[in-house]
């Protein structure tokens, strides 16, 4: 068995990516994707760059963190700022726009990580939770983003082509930190924090970090969606779109990236494809979350799930 | 006496939890490539012990020195960088990783390649990576775990999970292993086994051991220094015919 080296990796990558790049673009160019489908797309590419990011502090850190949507308000928000107070080319205000919302959502991903480093498990949930209302109720009283009216006449920049390429740098970059030391870190977190310790991996450092490479990502996205809304209003930041956000990470698996493309995506176009019940939607997160809760807190109902898994045990 | 140099020396340890005097007035010293015993009964304040050793728990009070400098106060990954790697009582491996990455990961404490270097792929993490790889499959081989290295840790047999763990620890590049009842749930075979290749660790690796066991007659065996703990103080201490012959543990022992 031979091993695939790290370069062949890569290659392939990029490889894979650049096709996928030109597969869609070329449906969209030949009108086999119309607009409406292309605005699909896009809002995919963002939702694959929230649940991705989220996978990196609930997934592979291990936290449950609900306040996603906080980090993308703040992103979007400051990126929208940013783009409609200067007057520079597109091809610079906008990528610039984008690291700006990243770089904002960083910094109070930052200030969230600190008192994660005391609390665990449902404290740290609540955190989370009143960091996403504090950034919405702080919009609501923005005067200079319109407050509960909405900020609007946002440039209109992202393009199709920016956001497919911003996703696919935050799989690829989630991907290779996964893989690298400081991910192997993350996840030992995860799995036992006292043997993380002993074993000489400096834990707060690496909660922090999970947290700092999350929130630039939600950031990012964020500032993706407000120049492809040209409209924010606090109110979409809300509870429901952190929660709508874990429960993408959730269903696509913790800890599992490709599942959250997978899942980010049947989860964007299924409301679409489903119109008439989108009402519905809101139900079926209820009922994800129930389950997750049960598995998660009540040893006993894994039991009971696994009935419903093909018996196999004998491989181990 | 001993004139070797000194890796690990502990003076008038002690911790209370609440009111409970849980280890007391515990002096030792552990030389250069020793391999030591502490033994005594359960609930006798070995494992609080070694929390102590690594940080877990702050001493209430007592100096711990390693190689002469006072660690007390340092967090237990500082320690660990410092050199000293342990075991649990109660298995804590990374269960849902492989067992190479339960290597890595303390192996990786070592690399220097940064953040941006690690996600970019930059030539230095393929060096770094390759080297640490290589390393963790010639430590796995230690416990003849090669060809189980990318199972997932939980995986494992009970016995391969022991060892897993002591191999983890020796990633840590240790100067001192302290080993919590690394025989524990293993049949008089699998002990035995065990307890030959940790001297041959401790000779190949040139570290010392301070091993934690309730099997008097095990530690007896292979140990050439013996602290014996009881209720948190300690009974005796030195080679294992002067404590055969101490009075104390005699009648602590065969007074039970
Ligand atoms: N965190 C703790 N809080 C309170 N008491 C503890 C704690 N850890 C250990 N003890 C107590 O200290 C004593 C020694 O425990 P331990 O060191 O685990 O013993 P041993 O490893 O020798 O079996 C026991 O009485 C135990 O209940
Ligand atoms: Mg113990």
């Amino acid at each position: 068995m031979k091993k695939v080296t790290f370069k062949q990796q890569l290659l392939m990558e990029l490889g894979v990516t650049l096709a996928l790049y030109l597969f869609f673009q070329s449906l969209m160019s030949l009108g086999i994707i119309n607009s409406y489908w292309r605005g699909i797309v896009i809002t995919i590419c963002i939702n694959v760059v929230l649940t991705v990011s989220l996978n990196i502090t609930s997934g592979f850190l291990g936290e449950l963190a609900l306040g996603h949507a906080g980090f993308m308000a703040a992103g979007a928000y400051i990126s929208a700022v940013f783009s409609k107070s200067i007057a520079l080319i597109p091809s610079v205000e906008f990528p610039l726009a984008l690291l700006i919302g990243g770089l904002f959502a960083m910094f109070l991903g930052y200030l969230v990580s600190i008192p994660t480093l005391r609390l665990r498990g449902d404290y740290l949930a609540i955190i989370t939770l009143a960091f996403g209302e504090i950034v919405r109720n702080v919009l609501l009283n923005i005067k200079l983003t319109g407050g509960a009216g909405g900020y609007s006449s946002i440039p209109k920049y992202t393009t199709f082509t920016w956001t497919f390429f911003i996703a696919a740098a935050c799989v690829l970059l989630s991907k290779s930190l996964i893989n690298s030391r400081q991910g192997r870190a993350i996840i030992s977190i995860r799995e036992d924090e006292i043997a993380a310790e002993a074993s000489g991996i400096n834990t707060n450092y690496y909660k922090k970090l999970a947290f700092i490479f999350s929130s630039f990502f939600a950031g990012v996205a964020g500032a993706l969606y407000a120049h492809y809304m040209g409209f924010l209003q606090p109110a979409y930041f809300n509870l429901d779109k952190s929660i709508e956000i874990l429960v993408m990470c959730v269903l696509g698996g913790m800890g599992n990236i490709m599942g959250s493309i997978i899942s980010a995506s049947i989860l964007t176009i299924l409301p679409e494809a489903l119109r008439q019940i989108a009402d519905y939607r809101m139900l079926v997160y209820a009922i994800v979350l129930i389950v997750m809760m049960l598995v998660k807190y009540a040893p006993q109902f894994e039991g009971l799930l696994n009935i419903f898994k093909p018996k196999k045990e004998e491989e181990a | 006496m001993d004139t070797s140099k000194v890796v690990l020396e502990v003076n008038d340890l002690g911790i209370n939890f609440g009111g409970l005097r849980a280890v007391d007035s515990l002096d030792m010293v552990i030389h250069e490539n020793e391999l030591y015993g502490l033994i005594g009964p359960n609930g006798a304040g070995k494992t609080t012990v070694f929390n102590m050793l690594t940080g877990v728990y702050p001493p209430t009070d007592g100096t711990i020195k390693l190689e002469g400098q006072v660690i007390n106060g340092k967090t237990p990954h500082e320690i660990a960088k410092l050199g000293i790697a342990r075991t649990f009582q109660n298995i804590r491996l990374f269960k849902n990783m492989t067992v190479k990455e339960n290597v890595l990961l303390s192996l990786g404490a070592h690399a220097d390649y940064n953040f941006f270097t690690g996600i970019f792929k930059l030539p230095k993490f393929h060096a770094q990576e390759l080297a640490m790889e290589d390393e963790a499959m010639r430590l796995l081989d230690v416990f003849e775990l090669r060809d189980d290295s990318e199972k997932l840790a939980k995986n494992l047999p009970y016995g391969k999970q022991r060892e897993l763990e002591i191999v983890r620890a020796l990633g840590v590049h240790p100067k001192l292993l302290l080993l919590d009842e690394p025989a524990a749930g293993m049949n008089p075979q699998e002990t035995e086994n065990l307890m030959r290749t940790i001297d041959v660790v401790r000779k190949q690796f040139g570290i010392s051991i301070l091993l934690i066991e309730h099997d008097m007659k095990l530690v007896m065996g292979i140990c050439e220094k013996i602290t014996v703990l009881n209720y948190g103080a300690m009974l005796a201490c030195g080679t294992p015919e002067e404590i055969q012959n101490n009075p104390h543990v005699i009648s602590a022992y065969l007074g039970e």
